[in-house]
């Protein structure tokens, strides 16, 4: 018999009211090993996750935690546990600097002077033995997102963690970062400590764990060493079904230019200049990608160019209407014209939440015929155009009348999309057109957008999903501080090269 | 030489009797806003302590009894603040206008009951009332110096212990804190009291130690400007005070300007002078302080689903 197991999880169980969340998942962690969960966005695996960390009472099944039970009723058990976790969405305190962070909840005593200083000294410490390096004092608002990742891990280990959880640690960082994590990681490994990782990045669980569990729908499906699977294998796992990862697509057949911006520039109320001269083109029959980490200018940029904000300097042209800062124009404006838009953020800009899935597929479009008429919507009409896009478009349930927010994301999406699409837009604007997608949505938008795009549509895809833009796109722009930084044609594009480009270090 | 002494100190013995009121409540609302629960309601404890602490000093016979019942009868508030806010989730801002607008009722209902003089409670003579420690003509009262000792100890708190820092963290980031293994609720429960702490304070100040006796609506806004004070303070003791300071001596010189002849204006209407004070307040929060960050956390209430 070797030692018991980092972490044993057996039967655990968890509902939300009518949803079955996790059902009956037993899973053993190793110790000084780095495990893989992978699975889908509702797969379980965050819920499973937030049980084990004490954020969640389970219904069912329990925690071993070196081979001792061990229940979790809220995140100071997990502590004490040794058990630490760095969220998708980080936990820090934005206005404290790193120490104060790192203190936070581990103060040592009621007065912080004393507790502050020991924890500059293990902070030094921690910095040398697993080459973590961060400045103690730098407040954690001015660092960037994977400086405060390091933190996270930090504050973790500050605590004395020997199991450490990441849920999607790579959502928000470049290539770069990643790999830079993915270090951090092993020499943690190296070091004893035992690793969760979360992820629905198949490339990431190839590239660092030792074994992986899938999930799908609530349950673990599968259990392989990470040495003997394989992408597609993991990917048809967690679908239940083949699935074809790369994207088929003949070479584009460029036709007029669609849109054409010029100097565009874009300057909030704070003069903060958030668009910075911005030149691009994009023709009938293409997919053009910007790629870049979030929070470049990509959001902005899209909002000028749909209309719902008006450019402070430079002009753009949309099927030979110019906007500029004199003649600033709205979206419905930009939807006669020609242009539709999928909004990054769907929830707040692309659909309302409580409103019933047949009034989603027609906003914007809502005072047009057949739709309304004489100011009245027509319901049946309105409800059966709904009923077809969802045919269309493989939205499920197919159920008009549920209301929008109890789609799930993929099928939120899809939604959107059936209805920017079912114009048949010249130019279509997308922005985030898989995040918080399923990887069988994910396939079935990414056909639709090529689909349009060989129908003549000038196809406009800002992602900050790299292999999103790598496959889907034929020119690839890359933005940084609210400039084009870069032009890659596809085929020339690497990951490497992109990765550079968005951190502003490199330019093409 | 004498006289202009003797102006100056008068003036700032002035300041600091109109400016001790919003000074505790000011480091009251600190409290609370740094923990992430907005408090509109600083008014309605401030009313309801004021009255109580008359009412029961002038039945005990003995100020500092009066001033334990105002904390008593705050507090009573900020439970009920705290228990509509942090435990039921509800809004802060509806919440805060309740407890001023019951506030405003309970003091003159109560007050016609128990004492019949039209919502007044009789004057306080003697021990009622809290007077000058050391110079007669100034009003130094007891509160008057703990509302300035008030200022470096909120500021110690929130800087320099741990309960700060966590109450710092809780009205920015609430989900830290819990992820931190720390309760969300019980910090903010604890926020809440400290403020309603010093609006009891302040609530007494107003009927036991300056005034003697309670008057219906006493607190007369108040409440509001301490609100602004911290707004203008951007969420800290020391500039908040200064705020709190400005406002007192703008209230000192309007009473001195009352009945005043300006050579070419002639007499200044006392409305305008009262109104100054409210007049600055509306000038300077349409923007003149720069940009204001307020708890980022402040109004939201914490919600997770277990």
């Amino acid at each position: 018999m070797t030692a018991a197991p980092a972490i044993e999880l057996r039967g655990i169980d968890k509902r939300f009211g009518s949803v079955h969340a996790v059902r009956g998942v037993s899973l053993v962690i190793e110790k000084g090993a780095i495990t893989g969960i992978v699975g889908e966005n509702g797969a379980g695996k965050s819920t499973l996750m937030s049980i084990l960390y004490g954020l969640y009472r389970t219904d069912g099944g329990e925690i071993l935690v070196e081979g001792e039970s061990a229940p979790m009723d809220s995140p100071r058990d997990a502590i004490a546990r040794g058990i630490g976790m760095v969220h998708q969405h980080f936990m820090l305190v934005d206005t404290f600097t790193v120490l104060e962070n790192l203190v936070l909840g581990a103060e040592g005593g009621p007065l912080l002077a004393g507790g502050l200083a020991a924890a500059r000294a293990e902070l030094l410490r921690l910095s040398r033995e697993y080459g973590l390096t961060v400045d103690p004092d730098a407040r954690v608002a001015d660092l960037s997102v994977g400086e405060q990742q390091r933190v996270e891990i930090l504050k973790v280990l500050f605590r004395g963690a020997r199991i450490l959880i990441l849920d999607e640690p790579s959502a928000v960082l470049t290539p770069q970062e990643t790999d830079q994590l993915f270090r951090i990681l092993a020499t943690l490994k190296e070091r004893g400590v035992s690793v969760v990782l979360i992820t629905h990045k198949l490339r990431e669980i190839m590239a660092a764990t030792d074994c992986v569990y899938v999930m799908r729908q609530g349950q673990v499906v599968a259990e392989r060493r990470t040495a003997d699977t394989n992408p597609e294998e993991l990917a048809e796992l967690m679908v239940g079904r083949k699935v074809r990862l790369e994207l088929d697509k003949a070479a584009p057949q460029r036709g007029e230019v669609r849109l054409e911006v010029e100097h565009l520039s874009l300057v909030d109320f704070r003069g903060v200049r958030l668009l910075d001269d911005i030149d691009l083109q994009l023709r009938a029959g293409e997919i053009v990608g910007i790629a870049g980490v979030s929070g470049n200018g990509q959001t902005e940029l899209l909002q000028v160019l749909a209309g719902i904000r008006a450019p402070t300097s430079g002009r753009f042209t949309v099927c030979g209407r110019t906007v500029d800062a004199a003649h600033a124009i709205d979206p419905g404006e930009m939807r006669d014209l020609g242009l539709a838009h999928v909004p990054e953020d769907r929830h707040r800009q692309g659909m309302v939440a409580a409103f019933r899935a047949s009034e989603t597929s027609i906003l914007g479009y809502h005072d047009e015929p057949p739709f309304s008429h004489n100011y009245i919507l027509s319901n049946p009409v309105v409800g059966a155009h709904c009923a077809k896009l969802m045919e269309q478009f493989d939205v499920r349930p197919r159920l008009p009348g549920l209301l929008s927010g109890n789609f799930s994301g993929g099928n939120q999406q899809k939604l959107v999309l059936a209805r920017e699409m079912a114009r048949k837009p010249k130019v279509l604007l997308v922005g985030q057109p898989t995040r918080g997608v399923d990887i069988g949505a994910i396939e079935f938008i990414h056909r639709e957008l090529v689909k349009s795009r060989d129908a003549g549509c000038a196809v406009l895809v800002v992602s900050v999903e790299l292999d999103e833009i790598l496959s889907l796109a034929d020119r690839i722009l890359v933005m940084f501080a609210g400039r084009i930084v870069g032009e890659v044609e596809q085929g020339l594009a690497d990951e490497r090269t992109l990765g550079l480009m968005m951190t502003g270090a490199k330019a093409a | 030489m004498d006289e202009a002494f003797s102006f100056v100190f008068l003036m700032v013995a002035a300041t600091l009797r109109v400016a001790t009121p919003l000074v505790l409540c000011a480091m009251g609302g600190l409290f609370s806003e740094k923990s992430g629960i907005i408090d509109v309601g600083l008014e309605g404890k401030m009313l309801m302590a004021a009255f109580f602490g008359a009412a029961t000093a002038s039945v005990s016979g003995s100020a500092w009894v009066g001033v334990a019942a105002a904390i008593v009868a705050a507090e009573a508030l900020a439970l009920l603040h705290g228990f509509a806010c942090i435990t039921w989730r509800g809004n802060q801002v509806v919440s805060g206008v309740a407890i001023n607008i019951i506030a405003a009722g309970l003091t003159v209902v109560l007050g016609n009951a128990w004492f019949a003089r039209g919502g007044q409670t009789p004057a306080l003579v003697g021990d009622q009332r809290l007077m000058s420690l050391f110079f007669p003509t100034a009003g130094d009262n007891a509160i008057v110096y703990l509302a300035l000792l008030s200022v470096p100890a909120t500021w110690w708190i929130i800087e320099r212990t741990r309960f700060g820092l966590r109450l710092r963290a809780v009205g920015e980031m609430p989900l830290a804190v819990d992820a931190a293994g720390i309760s969300v609720t019980w910090l903010r429960y604890r926020a809440v009291l400290l403020c309603g702490l010093l609006a009891g304070l302040a609530g007494a100040y107003l009927s036991v130690a300056q005034g003697a006796g309670f008057g219906r609506d006493m607190t007369a806004g108040q409440g509001f400007i301490a609100l602004a004070a911290i707004i203008f303070g951007k969420w800290r003791p020391f500039p908040a005070f200064g705020a709190c300071l400005m406002f007192g001596l703008l209230d000192a010189i309007a009473i001195r300007l009352q009945g005043v002849k300006v050579s070419g204006i002639g007499e200044v209407p006392v409305q305008l002078i009262l109104a100054l004070p409210y007049l600055l307040t509306m000038f300077l929060l349409a923007g003149f302080i720069g940009r204001a960050v307020a708890p980022k956390a402040a109004g939201i209430p914490y919600e997770k689903e277990r």
